[in-house]
Order: C-alpha cells, then sequence, then structure tokens
C-alpha cells in the first residue's frame, strides 16, 4: 500500500495505432492523481492500462511495466483477474447492473470472490454503502433494482460496489462526466474522503475538477506524458508551452 | 417555441406559429393523409377480425363434438373413429412431451452456441458459424423427416435405444422395444429443428449487452465465464427466456417432421421409446378420412386445443418477459 503505483516505459496500442508512447509515471499512495488531457490523448487507454482493462478489447496490446505493491502487474505468471480485484475502477457511465437489487451490486464483487456468508455480506454492503456515501439515501431500498436510483446515485452505487472489495487503489475514468454539478460536488467531496485509505486515479477532462481534487495532475497529449507533476505547480507554473496553452484554454 | 400539433392530417394541423403552404398542396396531402391512415386501419382491422372469424368458425365445426363430450374430450384417452369416440389426451400429451424433450435437449445447445458465438469465438469464425446455424432454420421440415426416417430412425434403433435400455433401463423412461420412431425421434428432431432459433434470437440478445456491463464485471475480478454469468446472461434474461418460448411455440405447432417421426399411435406412456402422435399430426393424417360431422369436428376440436395452447404459452412468455423486464422484486434476505 505505500508504494502506490510506479509505471515505466508504457507503450499500448489498438491494432496497428500506437496509442500511448513510453509512460513513466509515479502515483503516490493515498492521494489523488489527476490524468488531464483532449479527447483522444490516449488518458482513458493509460488508466485503463492500470487494472489491465485495456487488453480486453480485441486488438488492444500493451508493452511495459506497471508496479503495484512491488509486483510489475504485466509480468507473465500474473492473473489479470487477481489484479483486477486488487484495483478498482469506475467507469464514465454509471454501469450498476439493472437486473439486480442495490444489496446485490454492491455484493456482487464479494460473490464473485467466494464471501458466501450472509453477515459478513450484510457488513460489508454496508460498510461500503457507507463509505460511499450512499447509505443514508438507499438503506431503505436495499431491495430495490439498482437501476432506479438517479444517475449520481447510480455511480455512487458503482464506487459503493468497487469499494466492497476493498481494493488498494480505485481508478476513475472520468466519473462525472454523466452527471449534473450538484451530482459531481458530492463524488469530489466522496473522492477527497476516500484518498485517505484509498490511492486514487482519476482521468478527467474537466481542470478545474482537476485542480479541485488531485495532489498531482499529469497533462497527456498525443500518446505522450507531457507534464507531471504537483497540481498547484502544473496550473500555476507550468513547464512545457504545451500544458500551459492547454490549461489556459488555447486548444482543447 | 413549442408548437402544438394537432392529430396528423386533422383540420387543426396548422397553428399560427407555421406559414401556410399552398392550398392545393396542402388539400392533397390531408387527402393523402387520411388515405394513408384508413388504408392501415383497415389492414389493422381486417387481422383483428380474421383471427376473430377463425376462432368463431372453428368453434361452430367443432360444435357436434364440444357438445357431445364437453370436458371428457381432453381427459379421456379413447380415439376410435369407427366407434366415435373421441378423447384427445393422447395427442395432447404427446405435443407437450415431444416439446419439452425438445426444449430440454436444444435450450442448453442453443444457449450454448449463443454464447460461443457472443462472447468466445475468435471473430473469423463468427460470421461462417453464425451463418451456417441460420441456415439450418431454411431447411423444409418434411427434409427433416425424411432424414429423420431414413438416418436418425435407424441409428437410435440400432445403437442409441440399445445402449440407454442397458444402462439406464431402470427409469420408465427408457423401457420398452426400440422401434426408433417414437417420442423420442420426435423430441430430437424437434430439438434440432428448434436450436436454430434459439440460437440466432439468443445471440442477437447476447450481442445487445453493452460493452459497459462486461467491463463492470471484468473490472470487479471477474473470469470469463462469471463475466458471460453475472453480467451478460443476467442482463439478457427476459430475451433468452423470450428466444426459449419462441422455439416451444414453434416445436407444439411442427407437423410435418414430427407426424413422420413420432409413431401415431394415440397412447400414453412414459417411455420415450414408445411412439405417440400429438395434436398436429392427427389432424395431418385424419383430416382427409374425417367423413362424419362428428369426426371433423373432433379433429377441429383438437385444432383449437392447439389454438389455445400456442395463446397460453405466447401469454405465458409475454408474462415471464414482463414480470423479468421490471427488474427483480426479491428483498435482502
Amino acid at each position: 500500500m505505500a508504494d502506490g503505483i510506479t509505471v515505466t516505459k508504457l507503450n499500448a496500442w489498438f491494432g496497428p495505432s500506437h496509442v500511448l508512447h513510453d509512460i513513466d509515471l509515479a502515483v503516490a499512495p493515498r492521494a489523488v492523481t489527476a490524468i488531464i488531457g483532449p479527447s483522444g490523448c490516449g488518458k482513458s487507454t493509460f488508466i485503463r492500462c492500470l487494472n489491465r482493462m485495456h487488453e480486453v478489447v480485441p486488438g488492444a496490446r500493451v508493452v511495459g511495466t506497471v508496479l503495484q505493491e512491488g509486483q510489475d502487474i504485466y509480468s507473465p505468471g500474473v492473473d489479470p483477474v487477481e489484479v483486477r480485484r486488487r484495483i478498482g475502477m469506475v467507469f464514465q457511465k454509471p454501469n450498476p447492473f439493472p437486473t439486480m437489487t442495490v444489496f446485490d451490486n454492491v455484493a456482487a464483487g464479494l460473490r464473485l470472490g467466494g464471501v458466501r456468508d450472509r453477515g459478513v455480506l450484510n457488513e460489508r454492503v454496508e460498510r461500503a454503502l457507507h463509505a460511499a456515501a450512499l447509505w443514508e439515501e438507499v438503506k431503505d431500498r436495499l431491495g430495490k433494482p439498482g437501476a432506479g436510483l438517479s444517475g449520481g446515485q447510480q455511480q455512487r452505487l458503482c464506487i459503493a460496489r468497487a469499494l466492497a472489495v476493498e481494493p488498494e487503489v480505485l481508478l476513475m475514468d472520468e466519473p462525472c462526466s454523466a452527471l449534473d454539478p450538484i451530482a459531481t460536488a458530492r463524488i469530489e467531496e466522496l473522492i477527497l474522503e476516500l484518498k485517505r485509505d484509498l490511492t486514487i486515479v482519476i482521468v478527467t477532462h474537466n481542470m478545474q475538477q482537476a485542480a479541485r481534487v488531485a495532489d498531482a495532475t499529469g497533462f497527456f497529449l498525443l500518446g505522450e506524458l507531457v507534464e507531471f507533476g504537483p497540481t498547484s505547480q502544473l496550473f500555476t507554473k507550468p513547464v512545457d508551452k504545451r500544458t500551459e496553452d492547454y490549461i489556459t484554454g488555447r486548444f482543447g | 417555441m413549442a408548437v402544438v400539433f394537432g392529430r396528423a392530417g386533422g383540420a387543426g394541423t396548422a397553428t399560427p406559429t407555421i406559414p401556410p403552404l399552398v392550398g392545393a398542396r396542402r388539400a392533397r396531402r390531408r387527402f393523402g393523409d387520411r388515405g394513408f391512415r384508413e388504408i392501415t386501419r383497415a389492414a389493422g382491422l381486417s387481422l383483428v377480425v380474421m383471427v376473430a372469424g377463425m376462432a368463431a368458425v372453428m368453434v361452430h365445426a367443432a360444435w357436434p363434438s364440444l357438445r357431445r363430450f364437453g370436458w371428457a374430450f381432453i381427459t379421456t384417452s379413447n380415439w376410435d373413429p369407427v366407434a366415435e369416440q373421441f378423447g384427445a389426451l393422447p395427442f395432447i400429451f404427446g405435443t407437450l412431451v415431444s416439446s419439452l424433450l425438445a426444449l430440454l435437449l436444444a435450450v442448453p445447445l442453443g444457449l450454448g452456441a449463443a454464447i460461443y458465438l457472443s462472447e468466445l469465438a475468435p471473430r473469423a469464425v463468427r460470421p461462417p458459424v453464425t451463418f451456417l446455424i441460420e441456415l439450418l432454420a431454411a431447411i423444409p421440415s418434411v427434409v427433416y423427416g425424411l432424414w429423420g426416417i431414413f438416418v436418425l430412425a435407424p441409428w437410435l434403433r440400432t445403437w442409441v435405444q440399445p445402449a440407454l435400455g442397458h444402462t439406464l433401463g431402470f427409469l420408465p423412461l427408457f423401457q420398452g422395444p426400440p422401434y426408433g420412431v417414437g417420442m423420442l425421434a420426435a423430441g430430437l428432431i424437434l430439438a434440432i429443428m428448434i436450436v436454430p432459433f434459439i440460437t440466432a434470437v439468443s445471440r442477437e440478445v447476447l450481442l445487445a449487452v453493452p460493452r459497459t456491463q462486461r467491463e463492470a464485471a471484468l473490472a470487479l475480478g471477474a473470469t470469463g465465464w462469471e463475466t458471460t454469468r453475472v453480467a451478460v446472461l443476467r442482463y439478457g434474461r427476459s430475451g433468452l427466456i423470450g428466444a426459449i418460448l419462441l422455439g416451444l411455440g414453434r416445436a407444439l405447432g411442427e407437423t410435418m417432421a414430427v407426424t413422420m417421426l413420432i409413431g401415431n399411435r394415440p397412447e400414453i406412456s412414459f417411455s420415450l421409446f414408445v411412439p405417440g402422435y400429438t395434436m398436429a399430426s392427427v389432424i395431418a393424417n385424419e383430416f382427409t378420412e374425417a367423413t362424419s360431422d362428428l369426426y371433423l369436428g373432433a379433429l377441429i376440436e383438437v385444432g383449437l386445443l392447439l389454438l389455445v395452447l400456442t395463446l397460453a404459452v405466447n401469454g405465458m412468455a409475454r408474462l415471464l418477459v414482463w414480470s423479468v423486464g421490471r427488474g427483480p422484486t426479491v428483498v435482502r434476505e
């Protein structure tokens, strides 16, 4: 846990197109790291490389090392299924399982992990819902379909679902882009609370969001990491001309 | 901003915010709209009239039998045209058992093929295999029957039935002499005939499951099979039930191939080796011989029952799909 994630010379492809070039980046533990950049810059691909989700797309390929807990998740003997249990993910569009109840959605990962004990399930589902700041809103409707919640609640349900398996890292791929400002504010508050226990990497196209929640920020452009540093420094004194152009709104 | 339109083609179409069109064009368009509406309404109503008329004519023609036998028609097993005694229970039994046997065999095969084609098969394999499976659905039923008589039945008689009788003969299901033709042969041929339907519809259903659902399961640490089970099959289950009931509906009404393979003996037996008879087969076999009003009425009553049965299956399908579509109502256990 204390190690965070160390990415070295990470390259990724979709079929013949080379979408990430030699990314080197160190994610600090128990902190929020934001990835910003214009559409198509590879920021989503990058975050999907951190839990081996990139390779589930046919034709996709990754080369490089990603050290988590001192172990390279891309070394030959590593089971991607195990990696994904340790490194949770929240997606752009809330994607609860629509046929499952609120409770079953949160319990889904635990059940996949073999937890059958009713008491353990109840306790961990409740804890995850508390952690996702959703418990008060759903405690009376745990048996109702998860798809019946509002968009913001659904996204927090997805966060609870990811938290229930107690991951060490939480990856968030533009988690607020489908939400209204109020729901967005709640998720941002939540992120700040979660970083006490978790390492968080968040992709966002919203620079204000990065400025609000992130300790460190990386700027991606055309598949390259242009600049990476403490958020305050990146936004006030960017080193690279391209970063400055982007954050001052000259393109993107 | 918000323009309120009147009924299409009605006099109130134009609101003040819409500039008036040239008069002649407008009149012509209104006439075209009305004509179109009347034609489609006639088409819609004629279907309702046709169904109602068909039911009425069938009830009328079946009346002698309905009046004579009442409920006994569906609870007794004696089908004797010479003595003019008609009890349709063996046909109902034969239709239900052969169709359920077909489902039992076809559902795992069809769902398995659909899962393979939508989730697992290499990209290059998918189109040709899909095409071949859909081709199976285009083979005429009489060709299946012919193949069944000359290939399937002898194979069952010489290999499968003796082997089943040998190993599982203690079960009533597998007792009796191996004729080849019979309930087992009919169930098998029906299974082969409905597999393409179940596969094709299920495959479409599975392909319609959003990628985000699969990714949700994968990101939780689900293996390939777990992803299919938790995210894909659950998401598509109402559609899958629809696919299965579509297959059942087809199996219930299938006539030609079953008539050629079931043995056509009105008998109720627990053994799958014994010949049976279905509702569709008895109508096809005997309508030319039905000389008396009562005999014809009895056959038409069988047809009526088949109609009611297929309606009931479809109704059940709708109900299931509807209840599943509303989402789970399970409370925290």
